[in-house]
């Protein structure tokens, strides 16, 4: 294992696993994604007391899910890269950050089409939502530090500090609806089980499993593009470009 | 779902529901056009470099 993610270290072993991988995460999200659909639009029964209405759900618990696990990721991949001064694992954190930043917005605005006809409000200033908003904020602010150095390795390093730092609000938005009183409901998903029926259940977690693949996708797309920018003047990058 | 009709007007709430996919569907291709068309473009870089070392 170890082994193994110290070639990844290496660009053009890095480069060649996300082009190999890019296409087995497409399909996956892809068949992922059209069996949670017809689960949620069309199987799942409606809900006894949101009705049809509950079905934003599948939408928008998986993209504010992400929203969490990209920026968890990050901050990983940041604090691997501080630490052992691997260059690739902050190409790695580069090349999720607008990803991350794209499912939080769409957790952001499903939620308030969903706020709309439950709770009679697009948005309340209360501490899910502000604290979502603000790893929104985070994200875009990540973005920015990490490409306003004309250094690469000064950037990777800000960008880095900063996504470790931002990464305290992660548990805040998970656990700000225990910690204070909030019109959001509370985890619909629980290692303990859930109380959902299976009908409302597997399309839910397909569509969770559809999303991570997706962003899978996209990050092996986005890393061959950060690698190839970072390793312009490498020899490998040469010949594989002249092709 | 009982009928196509339900399924179009989401028991009342397809001004809720429809808004929420289609800005679902916005952001993934909007994403993945992006993803892809950094990669070009990074390509792209990449082999008129090669060719100016080339030369």
């Amino acid at each position: 294992m170890f082994t193994w993610l110290h070639k990844l270290g290496s660009p053009p072993v890095l480069y060649r696993f996300a082009e190999r991988a890019a296409p087995w995460c497409k399909w996956t999200a892809f068949a992922l994604l059209a069996a949670g659909l017809v689960g949620g639009l069309i199987l799942a029964p409606p809900d006894y007391q949101q009705g049809d209405g509950f079905r934003i759900i599948y939408i928008h618990v998986p993209s504010a899910i992400m929203s969490l696990f990209v920026f968890a990721y990050m901050a990983v991949a940041s604090a691997v890269g501080l630490i052992w001064r691997l260059r690739m694992a902050h190409a790695v954190t580069a090349a999720a950050a607008p990803l991350g930043a794209a499912f939080t917005l769409l957790a952001l605005i499903t939620g308030s089409l969903w706020g709309k006809p439950m709770w009679g409000t697009f948005w309340v200033w209360d501490a899910r939502l502000t604290s979502e908003l603000i790893l929104f904020f985070i994200y875009l602010g990540y973005m920015a530090v990490a490409n306003a150095f004309p250094d690469q390795r000064t950037g990777d390093r800000a960008g880095a500090i900063l996504a470790l730092v931002g990464a305290i609000d992660v548990p805040i938005v998970h656990y700000s609806v225990q910690w204070w009183t909030t019109l959001h409901q509370g985890a619909t998903l629980k290692l303990s089980g859930s109380n959902m029926p299976g009908s409302m259940l597997w399309p839910l977690l397909v569509m969770m499993v559809a999303f991570m693949f997706y962003f899978g996708w996209l990050l092996m797309i986005r890393l061959r593009a950060e690698i190839l920018r970072r390793e312009k003047r490498a020899s490998w990058v040469m010949r594989l470009a002249a092709d | 779902m009982h009928s196509f009709h339900e399924f179009l007007t989401m028991g009342g709430y397809a001004a809720y529901v429809w808004p929420a996919y289609a800005v679902g569907l916005v952001i993934f291709v909007g994403s993945a056009w992006l993803s892809r068309r950094g990669l070009r473009k990074a390509m792209s870089r990449a082999a008129r470099r090669a060719q100016e070392v080339g030369k």
